[in-house]
């Protein structure tokens, strides 16, 4: 199964990858990280398709995406 | 499993102090995917400009240069005929390219310099507090425009990527943009190209990246995008120029 790890020190919370993830699995956190901002979670790591559209539209590449 | 999705090698592994959203983050990535693809990191050289990308340098892993406001197509010329092997670009926004330093990016063009630009345009001045920049559209409210952009007082947006297609020594322009993954890859395929055209010793290349600037356009992330798909690309329409 396809999976992504968000660097979440360095995410920034602009939620774009929220608003393209075709399967809606990113999430804003309601934590805050080093950088004093709500950086973004994924929950339902299973239906994850590695379609790549967060880690290609991530101003910070902030975000890994492994596939099997 | 099989990472499919990394940070490059021309790419520092630190955080940028650009805002939340801002698209000069994913043009630093695609410069130096570019890099990469073409196994050049070792004999790249990239001149950073001023404005916000003015410290460009800290984030990518390859020799860089910095050149005053506005002369970064001087600096690079200079580099370039000293090292032709090297393969030189410049990093600039459009109040680097297009305004102050519009005199030097005219004639390097027109001298067919062998360079490879990234022209970043988000229709504003960004590290000064969102001035009016030359390619701010008509209506565009900004800190010294606050009722909007108008053509009696301020004229009219400069298209500078079509004014230096009329040049015979500019041998390939495209204007690209941000606004969703899909564009992304097209501007890393364009900026891929802009390299490629240099090795090949083709000429001057120029690619005009629409990003966004969410903090001075008044908008969240999102927005931003959508706002360049829906009103910015009406002005600077995509494609190839030349």
């Amino acid at each position: 199964m396809p999976k992504i790890i968000i660097n979440q020190d360095k995410c920034k919370g602009c939620l774009l990858c929220v608003n393209f993830c075709p399967k809606g699995l990113i999430k804003k956190s309601t934590k805050l990280n080093k950088q004093g901002l709500n950086f973004v979670e994924v929950d339902l790591k299973d239906n994850c398709i590695g379609c790549m559209q967060c880690a290609i539209i991530c101003p910070d590449c902030c975000i890994e995406v492994y596939k099997e | 499993m099989e990472k499919i999705f990394k940070r490059g090698e021309s790419l520092y592994d630190v955080a940028t102090h650009y805002c939340p959203g801002c698209g000069h983050g994913i043009a630093h990535r695609l410069v130096a995917e570019a890099v990469d693809s073409l196994g050049i990191r070792e004999k790249t050289i990239g001149v950073a400009p001023v404005g916000c990308a003015v410290v460009a340098y800290d984030y990518w892993n390859f020799d860089c240069s910095e050149a005053a406001h506005g002369r970064a197509l001087a600096v690079a010329t200079g580099i370039k005929r000293v090292h032709p092997e090297k393969v030189v670009f410049t990093y600039q926004g459009d109040g680097d390219l297009a305004a102050i330093g519009t005199n030097e990016t005219i004639h390097a063009a027109n001298r067919g310099e062998n360079l490879s630009v990234v022209f970043i345009n988000n229709a504003v001045y960004g590290m000064t507090g969102g001035q009016l920049a030359p390619t701010t559209l008509l209506g565009q409210k900004t800190a010294t425009s606050i009722e909007g952009r108008t053509k009696k007082a301020h004229g009219y947006p400069l298209k500078i990527s079509e004014m230096l297609a009329l040049l015979p020594g500019v041998c390939y322009i495209e204007r690209v943009s941000l606004e969703n993954p899909q564009e992304v890859l097209k501007a890393k395929r364009a900026i891929k190209q802009a390299f490629e055209n240099q090795i090949n010793n083709l000429g001057f290349s120029l690619v005009e990246v629409l990003s966004p600037c969410p903090t001075y356009w008044g908008l969240s992330p999102k927005e931003s995008l959508d706002w360049i798909k829906l009103v910015m690309r009406k002005e600077f329409p995509l494609g190839r120029i030349k």
